[in-house]
């Protein structure tokens, strides 16, 4: 897998999704392992992520890399009128391989054909972040113990949420069901649907957020975002209609766990937070197992 | 009195004639396949009149053939173009033009949050559909659909 780019979860074969998730499960093991000594990083970030970029950088130096970088355009040339491909010819220079964060769309594909070491995208616009994806297929696959055939829910933003897209689409590849719950105005797109069909994998959609979660294995809660409304009146009407309560996990499946890409605002109640079902802290914490696999694959150290 | 033998376009003897084109993408067609950048004699009319196409144009270019991956490449704007081989001012050889599975550098992304609106980058397509062009872009990953398209 050496010199090659990490831009799509798409670029990576099933096969290799799985090696990098046996290779973050060595890593839970063991976190500190100099396998990145005398080799330098860079992280770019063009728009500010502190999360991704902290478990990123996290992920180097326990692997102990060397960090060069910014955490936002307004520090880098960017501000001079640079062109990202004379940044990333640039910085390919001074680097071992390359994480990137753009607000442009395609920004890390183009990235990716123009450096001579590999890149990461940490995220695209509303394109791709696939070490998101890849934290979450292994905090799925460890809190269930497999991948294959899980009762997925999904519930929040499906329209404009990239996170649930990847997901979607990742974990088709090991034959899920899918609930998608969601407000009339965040639904999934029919390009998503058309694809689940031409899958020929089960998918079911709902506007109430009910007792059907008693069905799931994983719900995934992603955050329902007020400039996502034309009219915001519709986002009054449907705030508190998607949150989820401690209350409603009476009835869920015993090994059920609540996973989110983060921050949360309100759509799941603190009082869920002490439930053993409740994750999405501990998938935050694999997120710095996987980059270290991710960065180990790309740059071919075994 | 012999009714005088009327060509809108004069006949050639060897190369590709290129019927079908509308009339309004005559110059598309010249810039994709790099008419206006070679040597070869060509002639051309435009605003023929067409029972299909209301108003079309041809293009004649003497000594000149193409690859059929060539002709592809106008498919966006010319997808009911016909070619005749002409050898010695006979029709030898009629080819139609098939939507390519990649497009390369003739269309515009819809998108206007994508890399290839930002910086000066070739666009890259694959078409996911040809009977109702659907193209999605290389980078940013969006469908540019007929109804959207714009050829750079």
């Amino acid at each position: 897998m050496k010199n090659r780019s990490l831009v799509s979860i798409d670029d990576f074969s099933t096969e290799e999704i799985i090696k990098v998730l046996d290779r973050a499960a060595e890593f839970e093991k063991q976190p500190v392992r100099k396998l990145l000594e005398g080799k330098v990083i860079a992280t770019l970030f063009f728009e500010p992520s502190t999360r991704t970029r902290l478990s990123f950088e996290s992920a180097i130096n326990r692997l102990g890399g060397k960090i060069v970088g910014f955490s936002e355009a307004s520090s880098s040339s960017v501000s001079k009128g640079e062109t990202l491909h004379d940044t990333i010819k640039m910085v390919s220079n001074y680097c071992d391989c390359i994480v990137m964060r753009h607000p442009v769309e395609g920004s890390a594909r183009y990235a990716s054909e123009i450096a001579s070491v590999p890149v990461i995208n940490a995220g695209d616009g509303a394109n791709q972040h696939p070490t998101q994806t890849m934290l979450d297929l292994y905090s799925i696959r460890k809190t269930q113990g497999t991948l294959e055939n899980l009762n997925i829910f999904m519930v929040g933003d499906l329209k404009y949420g990239r996170t649930v897209h990847s997901l979607m689409m990742a974990m088709s590849r090991w034959n899920a069901t899918f609930n998608f719950i969601a407000p009339e105005e965040l639904k999934l797109p029919d390009e998503f649907k058309l694809y689940l069909d031409n899958m020929s994998l089960k998918y079911y959609e709902h506007t109430d957020f009910t007792d059907i979660i008693s069905k799931a294995d994983i719900i995934y809660m992603t955050r329902v975002q007020k400039e996502r409304f034309s009219d915001p009146i519709e986002y009054e009407k449907v705030k508190n209609v998607y949150v989820l309560r401690n209350s409603m996990l009476q009835n869920t499946k015993p090994n059920m766990k609540i996973l989110h890409p983060l921050p949360r605002v309100n759509e799941i109640s603190t009082d869920v937070d002490s439930n053993p079902k409740a994750y999405y802290f501990q998938q935050a914490l694999n997120g710095v197992f996987t980059r270290q696999a991710i960065l180990c694959s790309l740059l071919g150290i075994n | 009195m012999k009714e005088p033998k009327q060509l809108s376009v004069s006949a050639i003897q060897n190369g590709t004639v290129i019927d079908h084109v509308p009339a309004k993408n005559l110059f598309k067609v010249i810039q994709i396949l790099g008419l206006d950048h070679i040597d070869n004699q060509i002639t051309f009319g435009t605003n023929l009149e067409s029972k299909k196409l209301g108003r079309k144009a041809i293009i004649k270019i003497s000594d000149k053939f193409f690859e059929d991956t060539d002709i592809n490449r106008i498919a966006l704007v010319a997808p009911d173009a016909k070619l005749n081989i002409i050898k010695d001012y006979e029709v030898v050889e009629k080819k139609v033009v098939e939507v390519p599975d990649h497009i390369i550098g003739i269309a515009k992304c819809m998108n206007p949050k994508c890399i290839t609106n930002y910086e000066h980058v070739t666009t890259r397509f694959l078409v996911v559909s040809k009977k109702n062009i659907a193209l999605k872009c290389h980078y940013c990953e969006k469908i540019t659909t007929q109804d959207n398209l714009q050829i750079i």
